[in-house]
C-alpha cells in the first residue's frame, strides 16, 4: 500500500472528531491490524485467559452432559413456570447478537461510516451469541435426541412440523440469521484473509488464509463483485434486525399467557435486542482496545456514539416496560393485572427491580459526557445493562 | 390442624414445628394453618408415621423415612378420639409440606388474588338465585367463530362435572392415578410444583378466613375444542381426534412444553425426570403389575394429561364393533366417574340424543370454565347451589 494519508475528515464531518486518530496511512492500519495476528509468540495473558474460558466451556459441555444423562429437571422448571432458565437464557444471546447485525447491515446502508472500525469484531460477537442461543432450545426440549424432529425433512413418519407453532418460526427465523450473519462476516472478511495471506511467512499460514480467501487478487472486477454481493445481503440482513427478534417475541405473544399475550412484545423485544447486544460490544470492545493497542482505530468519537445508542435504546425498554403496565391495566383483565402486579410485589421483586434499575435508571447516565468519553465508566453501565437484561 | 385465629392468638406460623404435649406424653408434629377448623382446638390424623408400610409410606428398615407424625402416643384409653387441655409450646424449627394446594398462592398478593378469581372458576348460587334466573353461571355473551365449524361423524365425547354433588373426597384423583398408571414422584418433586396428576383438586377458602365457605372442584384436561396447546406444538405431538378428544403422541413429543404454557387450566403434566425407573427394573417386576397394562408408561422428557380415559373408550368401541351394534349411553365410564361416590360426573357422547352427558350440559347450571378464552371446553361445570338451613346459618 502506498503511503497516501487518509482524509480523516470529509467536508460535512469537519466539526466532528476525526474517524481515525493519529497520522494513519492505509498501511500503518494495515500494520497495526495484522501485527495483532502475526505476533510470533503468543503472549502468556492470552493463554491464561484461554484456560480459563476453555474450561468454563468444558464445565459447560459437563453440565450439558449431566442434563441429557439425568433429565430437564436440572433446570429446576415446574409446572407452570415451564420454560424458565434454558429460554432466558437463548432469548438473552439472540438479543446480544443484534448489535452485530445492527452495526453491520443497517449502518451499512445508512452510510455510517463509523462502523467500519468496529464493525468485524461485532459481527463476531453475533456469530458467537447465536451459537449460544443454538444451544439453549437445543438442550431446554424433554428429548435432546429428538430435537431434529423440528426440521421439515422427509421422514418415515410422513410427518411435518406443525407450522402454526411459533416455536417453529423461531427454528426458522435462528437458523436463517445465524446463516446470513456467518456469510456476511465472512463476505467481509475475503480482502482482510488475502491481506494476511499475502503477509504470511509460513507456509501453513499461507495455505490457511490462501484457502479462505478464495483466490482473491484485489482486482477491480473483484471489488465490484464484492461491494455488490456485501451490499445486497446487507440489504438481506436489515429485515432480519426486526425479524428475529420479532419471532423470538411471538413465543410469547402468541400464547395466551397473561403476561405474555401482549402487542407490544415484538418491538420491545427488538429495542431490548438492540440494547443488550451494544452494551455488550460496549463491554467487549473496551478491553479489547484497550490490550490490543487499537485506541487510534477505535476512538473516543465510536464508544460516544454506541452510547448515545444505548441511551436511546433504555429510553425505549423503558417505555415499554410503562406501556406494559398501562395495558394491563387499561385491559381491565384481572389475570393480566395480577400477572404484573405480582411481577413487582411478588417473589420476584428484586429481579425486576435489578432490571428496571439496571436497564433504564444507570443507562441515564450516559446524559452526562462523562460517562461516554471514560471508557471505564462507560464499561461498568454496559455491564451494568448486561446484568439487567 | 389450626384455625387461623387460634394460630394468631398463639404466636405460631403455618409451618413451624411445635410439641403438643397431654398428660405427659408429647409429639413432635408441624403445624398446617386451615381455615374451617373449630377455634381453640387441634386437629391430628391417626394413621400416619408408619415405620414398616412400603416404599411410598415409610419402611425404616429400608432407609425410607415415614410419613408424617405417629400420634397415637397422645391417645388415652379414657377417651379415645378427644384429648383436653393440651399444650402446644414451638420448637423453633420449621417443616415445608409438600402440598398440591396453592402452589401458586405464594404470597399475599397471590392468595388475594386467588380469592378475587374464584368466583369466575368456581360458580356457585344460591336457591333463591337459582329459583330467580336458572342460567345465573352464564357470562351473557355468545361464543363466535370465525369459520365453519366441521361437522364430525361418530361419538362426540364430552363430560360434566356437577359441583353441588361434588364432596372432594378426591376418590377421582387416586382412581385416575391408578388408571393411568401415573408416577409418585415423591416430597421434593412436589415442593418444586411437579406433581403428575392429571386430574387434581382445586381447593378455595372464600370470605372470611375465620369462618370461611369451602369450594372445591376436579380440574383435568377440558379436552378443548379450539385447543390452545395444539396450536403451539412444533412437532404437531398433541392433535384432535374425530371424536373430539385432545390426544397426546407421546412417542412424538419431544418436550418443547409450549403446550404446557399454553393451557388455561394448567393440567399438562411434563415428566422432568425418568418418574418411572425405578419400578421399571427388571428385579421390580412383581411391582410393575400394578400397572395397567392398557396403559403406556411414559419416559422421561414427555408431556401428559387426562385422555378421558381414551384405552376405555377404545376398548369398548372395538367391543361394540364387533358386535355389530352401536355404542350405548354409559357404556364408556372413566376411572374418576367410576370411582365418584356422589355421581358428580358423567362422561358419554354429546351427539347422542338423550344421553346423560348431553342432557347434564344442556341444564342451565352448566357453564365451562374459562369459557370467555373461546377455546370450547369439552368438559362442562354445573355450578354448585347453596342450600343452607336458615336456622344454622343464622347461628353461625
Amino acid at each position: 500500500m502506498s503511503a497516501v494519508p487518509i482524509p480523516t475528515r470529509t467536508p460535512s464531518e469537519s466539526l466532528r472528531p476525526p474517524l481515525v486518530d493519529g497520522e494513519q496511512t492505509l498501511s500503518s492500519i494495515t500494520e497495526t491490524v495484522c501485527s495483532i495476528v502475526e505476533r510470533p509468540q503468543t503472549p502468556r495473558a492470552w493463554y491464561i485467559a484461554f484456560a480459563i474460558s476453555s474450561s468454563l466451556t468444558l464445565m459447560l459441555f459437563g453440565l450439558i452432559g449431566y442434563l441429557i444423562a439425568t433429565g430437564i429437571g436440572v433446570w429446576g422448571n415446574n409446572s407452570p413456570v415451564f420454560w424458565g432458565w434454558p429460554i432466558v437464557n437463548f432469548v438473552f444471546w439472540v438479543g446480544i447478537g443484534h448489535a452485530g447485525t445492527l452495526i453491520s447491515a443497517i449502518l451499512f446502508l445508512f452510510r455510517q461510516q463509523w462502523r467500519t472500525s468496529i464493525n468485524r469484531f461485532a459481527e463476531a460477537m453475533t456469530i458467537f451469541a447465536v451459537t449460544c442461543a443454538g444451544i439453549f432450545p437445543a438442550i431446554h426440549v424433554g428429548r435432546v435426541w429428538l430435537v431434529y424432529w423440528l426440521a421439515p425433512y422427509p421422514n418415515q413418519m410422513a410427518m411435518w412440523p406443525n407450522f402454526r407453532s411459533p416455536l417453529l418460526w423461531d427454528v426458522f427465523a435462528v437458523s436463517t440469521y445465524a446463516t446470513v450473519s456467518l456469510l456476511f462476516w465472512y463476505l467481509g472478511m475475503i480482502p482482510d484473509l488475502a491481506t494476511l495471506r499475502d503477509r504470511a511467512t509460513s507456509r501453513v499460514r499461507q495455505f490457511a488464509y490462501g484457502l479462505f480467501a478464495l483466490g482473491w487478487t484485489g482486482s477491480a472486477r473483484q471489488w465490484h463483485v464484492l461491494e455488490k454481493a456485501y451490499l445486497l445481503l446487507a440489504a438481506l440482513a436489515t429485515p432480519l434486525v426486526l425479524s428475529v427478534h420479532t419471532i423470538v417475541s411471538f413465543d410469547f405473544a402468541v400464547s395466551h399467557v397473561p403476561g405474555w399475550h401482549t402487542t407490544i412484545f415484538p418491538p420491545y423485544f427488538v429495542a431490548g435486542a438492540v440494547f443488550s447486544g451494544f452494551a455488550m460490544v460496549v463491554t467487549l470492545l473496551v478491553p479489547a482496545r484497550h490490550l490490543f493497542g487499537l485506541k487510534d482505530l477505535i476512538t473516543p468519537r465510536h464508544l460516544d456514539v454506541m452510547c448515545r445508542i444505548i441511551l436511546a435504546t433504555s429510553c425505549m425498554v423503558g417505555y415499554a416496560y410503562a406501556t406494559e403496565f398501562f395495558t394491563a391495566w387499561y385491559s381491565g383483565n384481572r389475570f393480566e393485572q395480577f400477572a404484573f402486579l405480582n411481577r413487582m410485589q411478588g417473589p420476584y421483586a428484586w429481579a425486576y427491580w435489578t432490571m428496571v434499575t439496571c436497564n433504564v435508571l444507570i443507562p441515564q447516565l450516559y446524559w452526562f459526557k462523562r460517562f461516554r468519553t471514560s471508557p471505564w465508566l462507560m464499561v461498568g453501565v454496559a455491564i451494568c445493562v448486561n446484568i439487567g437484561m | 390442624m389450626l384455625s387461623p385465629a387460634t394460630a394468631r392468638e398463639l404466636d405460631i406460623e403455618h409451618g413451624d414445628v411445635v410439641t403438643i404435649g397431654s398428660d405427659g406424653r408429647s409429639v413432635e408434629a408441624p403445624v398446617y394453618i386451615l381455615p374451617g377448623q373449630a377455634e381453640n382446638s387441634i386437629g391430628l390424623q391417626l394413621g400416619y408415621g408408619r415405620t414398616a408400610a412400603g416404599t411410598v409410606a415409610g419402611h425404616v428398615a429400608h432407609n425410607i423415612d415415614p410419613v408424617g407424625v405417629n400420634v397415637s402416643t397422645l391417645r388415652s384409653i379414657e377417651h379415645m378420639h378427644f384429648e383436653n387441655g393440651v399444650t402446644i409450646t414451638s420448637t423453633g424449627r420449621r417443616h415445608e409440606f409438600a402440598t398440591t394446594q396453592e402452589h401458586f398462592a405464594i404470597d399475599r398478593v397471590g392468595l388475594e388474588e386467588i380469592s378475587g378469581r374464584v368466583g369466575d372458576l368456581v360458580r356457585e348460587g344460591t336457591v333463591d338465585e337459582y329459583a330467580e334466573h336458572p342460567d345465573f353461571a352464564h357470562h351473557g355473551h355468545e361464543e363466535i367463530a370465525l369459520w365453519e365449524q366441521p361437522e364430525q361423524d361418530g361419538p362426540q365425547w364430552g363430560m360434566s362435572i356437577d359441583l353441588s354433588k361434588c364432596i372432594g373426597c378426591n376418590a377421582c384423583v387416586v382412581a385416575c392415578q391408578s388408571e393411568n398408571n401415573i408416577p409418585v414422584v415423591g416430597k421434593e418433586q412436589v415442593l418444586k410444583g411437579r406433581e403428575m396428576h392429571w386430574l387434581r383438586l382445586d381447593r378455595y377458602f372464600t370470605g372470611d378466613m375465620d369462618d370461611p365457605e369451602v369450594v372445591q372442584q376436579p380440574v383435568a384436561c377440558q379436552h378443548c375444542e379450539n385447543a390452545p396447546c395444539e396450536q403451539v406444538c412444533p412437532v404437531a405431538a398433541t392433535v384432535h381426534s374425530d371424536d373430539g378428544l385432545n390426544d397426546m403422541v407421546y412417542n412424538r413429543c419431544i418436550g418443547t412444553r409450549y403446550c404446557a404454557n399454553n393451557c388455561p387450566y394448567k393440567v399438562r403434566r411434563f415428566n422432568f425426570f425418568d418418574y418411572q425407573l425405578p419400578v421399571v427394573q427388571p428385579e421390580q417386576s412383581l411391582k410393575q403389575l400394578a400397572f395397567n397394562p392398557e396403559v403406556t408408561v411414559r419416559s422421561r422428557g414427555v408431556m401428559e394429561k387426562c385422555t378421558y380415559c381414551v384405552q376405555r373408550i377404545r376398548n369398548t368401541s372395538i367391543l361394540a364393533d364387533n358386535d355389530r351394534r352401536p355404542l350405548e349411553d354409559g357404556e364408556v365410564q372413566t376411572a374418576c366417574q367410576q370411582s365418584c361416590p356422589a355421581q358428580a360426573i358423567t362422561f358419554g357422547d354429546l351427539k347422542l340424543s338423550g344421553s346423560e352427558v348431553a342432557t347434564e350440559q344442556s341444564k342451565p347450571r352448566a357453564y365451562g370454565m374459562l369459557d370467555e378464552l373461546n377455546v370450547k371446553p369439552r368438559t362442562k361445570y354445573l355450578a354448585r347451589i347453596r342450600n343452607p338451613n336458615p336456622v344454622l346459618k343464622a347461628t353461625t
